[in-house]
């Protein structure tokens, strides 16, 4: 779990002075998430500890977001002023785009969706796969 | 006595661990009613456990500032728990490379049609500037979308608040919208929530199902480089 933790900081602060350093817009945990994935790959495989412990973090995920969230008391009055362009915006803006990304992706899988034809199944080498 | 007790009432109101303990045990609560009650989403833990917080801080006058140095412990793991959405990521990573074009036009499209959506509903229904643009990067998780609202004007930590709230309402009615539009198939399901709602949409996801929770970590995580590259270059060529 220790050793788990340690590896995904440092790839974290990878990603942060790769991002510093190279004057990158995107934030160093996603960097570091790239990071950890390329470094898995090469590997070729997870280590039993690595997935429990990051099974552990992921599994209480929205914990992690509370405190922002609490962030709303700072906030009430502008919520109150605004609140009809804000409630309106929040919901439609998220469903909308839930229903738009999946439905797009839903057809374009149905497409070009190899299994649908004779192709290997998931965890054999697809080699004649382009995508 | 009631000195004594002024006193440690100050000593944990000031101190980390009663925030901390609060974030905690009010997420416990938040999990135990989701869990009682049928798991209904719309009881979503988040929703649940920041009702109570701001209650109780309201209630007991402590300010969020104060409770935020103690919660700030459970904020920053948000830092490598971003980071470990490599290994579900790597665990799907055959289904991810043959979905690849189709991904990436979804991610595109999905990204844009959140964005643009929320910033035109805000304008329409007449909120101020500092929303609009405190609103536009608010699907993408929140220390992405709070460097995003500072770098085009906005506020970041009103940025925060939407970022939660949406992935609230993707927690709460996300099932039922992709059931509304049928689709069925999982990778495009958890790629939805994933691009439309991050962390959130994603631990929606991962609790319905593993393959759903793998694509839409990478939608996540995607949209985090979609956006925080895309929407400072939009602003400044429509704002200058």
């Amino acid at each position: 779990m220790l050793g788990t933790l340690t590896l995904l900081l440092l790839c974290q602060l990878a990603g942060e002075l790769a991002a510093r350093l190279l004057h990158l817009p995107v934030p160093g945990p996603v960097l570091g998430m790239l990071l950890l994935f390329a470094g898995l790959l090469l590997r070729g495989g997870v280590p039993d500890t690595v997935q429990d412990t990051a099974g552990g973090l992921l599994r209480h995920l929205s914990l992690l977001f509370v405190p922002a969230g609490v962030g709303v008391m700072v906030h009430v009055t502008r919520l109150e002023t605004e609140a009809l362009p804000i409630v309106v915006a929040l919901f439609g803006s998220t469903l909308f785009g839930i229903a738009v990304t999946a439905k797009l992706m839903a057809f374009l899988l149905s497409r070009t969706d190899p299994r649908l034809e004779e192709e290997p199944t998931v965890g054999e080498q697809a080699k004649g796969d382009r995508a | 006595m009631s000195a004594d007790l002024h006193q440690i009432w100050v000593y944990l109101s000031a101190s980390p661990l009663a925030g901390l303990t609060l974030t905690l045990v009010a997420y416990q609560i938040g999990l135990w009613v989701f869990e009682k009650l049928g798991r209904r989403p719309v009881l979503n833990p988040v929703l649940i456990a920041v009702v109570l917080i701001a209650g109780t801080l309201s209630l007991s006058g402590i300010d969020y500032r104060t409770y935020f140095d103690g919660a700030q412990f459970v904020h920053f793991l948000l830092g490598p728990a971003t980071v470990a959405l490599a290994i579900p990521l790597y665990n799907q990573f055959q289904e991810v490379r043959r979905s690849a074009v189709a991904l990436v036009v979804a991610l595109l499209v999905g990204s844009a049609a959140s964005a643009l959506s929320a910033v035109a509903l805000v304008w329409a229904f007449g909120g101020s500037k500092a929303t609009i643009l405190s609103m536009a990067p608010k699907s993408v998780t929140s220390p992405i979308a709070m460097g995003v609202s500072e770098q085009i004007g906005g506020l970041p930590s009103l940025t925060a608040v939407f970022v939660i709230i949406t992935g609230i309402v993707a927690a709460s009615l996300g099932t039922w919208v992709l059931n509304l539009v049928r689709v069925k198939d999982w990778r495009a399901r958890g790629f939805g929530m994933g691009v439309a709602a991050h962390g959130i949409g994603t631990a929606r996801a991962l609790q319905v199902n593993e393959v759903a929770g793998a694509f839409a970590g990478l939608g996540m995580g995607l949209n985090g480089l979609a956006t925080a590259l895309l929407l400072p270059t939009l602003y400044h060529l429509i704002w200058g």
